[in-house]
């Protein structure tokens, strides 16, 4: 990895990083958990991953150990797939409901 | 070589079959064709029985049919095994030769009931399994066989089951087998325990290293099972009641057949016995009293067949004191003997009640000589080959044990001997008031079909001929069956009666005298003028205990039926009511309650339950953390 990239991460201190994460991660949850629009979810949950992509790249550069930033790379490649499938899920509760409104999904019940 | 052991499995196999076609076509058949087809299987699986025994050598002596594997466990091979020798051979002849007899007497008993081929189905099932239990090569063989029959007993007694009463005869007979059976059970698992095997002839090998008390407690519980099958004292009181199924029945097993399979069950252990003396004195004792009290029930029945039931009581008792006193063959010629003639008088008893349109009650029969002939006489055979006339068969066999008891106890033979008396009697008297005398019934009296007398007839002859079977050198034979069945039982090899000839003379001639004195006291009694008893009420107080079967039933009602009744009551009260019942409903009420409460939370809202999810997250989290 390219020595310039590595010392301008370290400009900023790890705590700020995990900081950061944490707030993105609980945005996210909190996207998920109270919005009722499904597209806004499916975006609250790429803020997730994100937000975790970010923790590794930052803890791979303090320790000098690359193999994290491998890890990204595989969950932004699942990401993208996931979408693919969220937003699949997204048309047919368009086509079915009328509405992208995700309390109209609340048949899971006795 | 493999000619014989196919015959040997044909032996059992085809009532088997029988059985199965039988069951699976009763809808089908008609009564005559069904029991044709049941008598056929049977008599074949005799003649495959006569084949084997005529080609059975007694200097080779038996041999062990190995079927199948059965239980075969690291340190446990108990095989699916037939045996054949010497005293298997003679059950078998029994079994299947009487049963034969008694298959084709029923063609003509059970023609005009509409369940017939249930009937035949069942007969060939009880034949099958009691060849199992005689034929089994080891404990566990033999009880499968011993299952069975009391499975058929129970059935065929309450054959017909539309009456009340012969359900609870047949319940009655199950129950008091299967507390025999606890007995059985437990000796094999005692004799496995010991030896770690249950084949008769490897545990008969090893019966010394067996510690005295269990020996002691193995010979017991053995007795204590053969003393349900075969009607002893204390679970003798349901043969008589056993009486409720269809005549063919009774003779076939609840005279000729399964009732002797506890004295077979000890024979084939005649080794233990011999190891243990104590055990030899409680069946000699348990059998001559069981001899003696039936005896005496028998002498004031008014049923025809519960007097024949309780002499069967009353001569299995015989043979089990021939048992106690080592005598195992003369046991086994009893046992043949009586096979053929109480067979006969139970057949002859069904000709009668046959004739007279069910009829039972012996207070409602008499002067049935003149219009049931061949009845009559078969019956009258059957009565002195029972009652030890001189040269019957019942004389041979009975004066054996009757010697066996003067030479080993005194007080037995004196006892014995009271018994033949009371048995000589209570028959004359069956004899007398159904076939002297005038009419007192109603119905027309009609002899029976071919297929019912031509049984009677051969179990006639065979019931006079039959002490030819073991002829004792006093009347210049070799007792031909003793010698038979030494090759079975060493210990019978011992079996000698040491006294001298004019000894023995004499003590034939007791009971010969006896026995005469007592058919001329009955013949006064019933024939120059007619004693009926009356009503239990009007009788002094001995005979009515007696004539009450002295009180047996009753006794054990309030020994073991009432307090287990109290005791089940209170179960049903207390503990099922009052415990099981509430603590049962208050988990499903409790658990409906939670229920109602919970099941709130299943909103069916996806951001709710996404909700739940990341709070029970965070839970799990802050616990882990904290537990740090």
């Amino acid at each position: 990895m390219n020595e310039g990239i590595i010392t301008a991460i370290r400009v900023v201190p790890l705590e700020h990083y995990v900081i950061l994460s944490f707030l993105l991660f609980s945005i996210g949850i909190a996207g998920v958990v109270f919005r009722r629009n499904t597209i806004i979810i499916l975006m609250c949950l790429e803020l997730m991953f994100n937000s975790v992509n970010l923790l590794l790249t930052a803890f791979s550069a303090y320790h000098s150990d690359p193999r994290a930033q491998v890890f990204v790379f595989f969950i932004m490649l699942v990401a993208a797939a996931e979408v693919t499938v969220g937003l699949a899920i997204l048309v047919m509760m368009k086509r079915n409901v009328d509405s992208v409104d995700v309390n109209q999904l609340n048949r899971l019940k006795w | 070589m493999v000619m014989t052991d196919l015959l040997a499995v044909l032996v059992p196999a085809l009532p088997l079959a029988g059985a199965v076609l039988l069951s699976a076509l009763r809808r089908k058949l008609s009564a005559t064709v069904a029991g044709s087809i049941a008598t056929a299987l049977i008599a074949i699986s005799f003649v495959a029985t006569v084949i084997l025994f005529s080609g059975f050598d007694t200097e080779a002596g038996g041999r062990t049919v190995r079927i199948l594997d059965w239980l075969n466990i690291t340190g446990m091979d108990i095989p699916l095994a037939l045996r054949i020798d010497a005293l298997s051979l003679t059950m078998m002849l029994i079994v299947t030769g009487v049963g034969a007899l008694i298959h084709l007497y029923s063609i003509g008993y059970m023609h005009d009931d509409e369940r017939a081929p249930t009937f035949f189905a069942q007969l060939n099932l009880f034949s099958f399994a009691m060849l199992m239990l005689v034929m089994g090569s080891n404990f566990l063989v033999t009880f499968i066989g011993w299952e069975g029959v009391g499975l058929c007993s129970y059935l065929l007694i309450g054959f017909w089951y539309t009456k009340p009463d012969y359900n609870y005869a047949a319940r009655k007979a199950f129950v008091m087998n299967r507390i025999g059976d606890v007995g059985m059970v437990l000796a094999m698992a005692l004799l496995f325990h010991f030896l770690g095997t249950l084949e008769y002839a490897a545990v008969m090998e090893q019966a010394h290293s067996i510690p005295a008390w269990g020996l002691l407690a193995i010979t017991l519980l053995l007795f204590f099972g053969a003393t349900g099958k075969s009607a002893q004292i204390p679970l003798f009181t349901w043969l008589p009641d056993a009486m409720a199924g269809p005549t063919p029945v009774s003779a076939l097993i609840h005279a000729a057949t399964m009732v002797t399979a506890g004295v077979f069950l000890v024979v084939r252990s005649s080794v233990l016995f011999d190891l243990v003396p104590y055990t030899r004195d409680v069946i000699l004792w348990t059998g001559t009293a069981t001899a003696l009290l039936a005896a005496t029930i028998g002498l004031f029945q008014n049923d025809i067949k519960k007097v024949l039931a309780y002499s069967t009581v009353s001569q299995l008792g015989y043979m089990f004191a021939a048992l106690g006193m080592g005598a195992y063959s003369a046991a086994m010629f009893h046992v043949t003997t009586h096979a053929f003639f109480k067979a006969l008088l139970f057949l002859a008893a069904g000709s009668v009640i046959h004739a007279l349109g069910g009829e039972q009650d012996i207070r409602k029969m008499g002067g049935l000589k003149g219009s049931i002939k061949i009845t009559f006489v078969t019956f009258f055979i059957g009565t002195i080959a029972i009652s030890g006339l001189p040269l019957m068969s019942g004389f041979f066999s009975k004066d054996l044990i009757l010697a066996h008891a003067f030479q080993h106890s005194p007080v037995a033979f004196g006892l014995l001997v009271f018994g033949a008396v009371l048995t000589t009697f209570y028959m004359f008297r069956l004899l007398f008031l159904v076939f002297y005398g005038t009419y007192r019934g109603k119905a027309h009296a009609h002899e029976s079909p071919l297929t019912m007398t031509v049984p009677l007839m051969v179990l006639a002859v065979l019931s006079v001929v039959g002490g030819a079977l073991n002829l004792p050198h006093l009347f210049g034979g070799h007792e031909p069956m003793k010698h038979f069945l030494e090759s079975a039982a060493a210990a019978i090899r011992s079996e000698e009666i040491e006294l001298s000839a004019s000894t023995e003379w004499i003590l034939m001639g007791i009971t010969a005298v006896l026995v005469f004195t007592t058919i001329a006291f009955a013949y006064g009694r019933f024939v120059k003028r007619t004693t009926l008893e009356g009503d239990e009420a009007d009788m002094p107080l001995l005979k009515r205990l007696i004539a009450q079967r002295w009180r047996v039933d009753e006794l054990y009602a309030a020994l073991f039926e009432k307090p287990y009744g109290w005791l089940s009551e209170h179960f049903h009260s207390i503990g099922e009511l009052r415990i099981m019942v509430p603590l049962q409903n208050g988990v499903g009420e409790a658990a409906l309650r939670v229920g109602n409460v919970v099941r709130k939370l299943q909103t069916g809202n996806a951001s709710f339950h996404l909700l739940a999810m990341v709070a029970g997250i965070i839970l799990f989290l802050v616990i882990t953390l904290l537990s740090n």
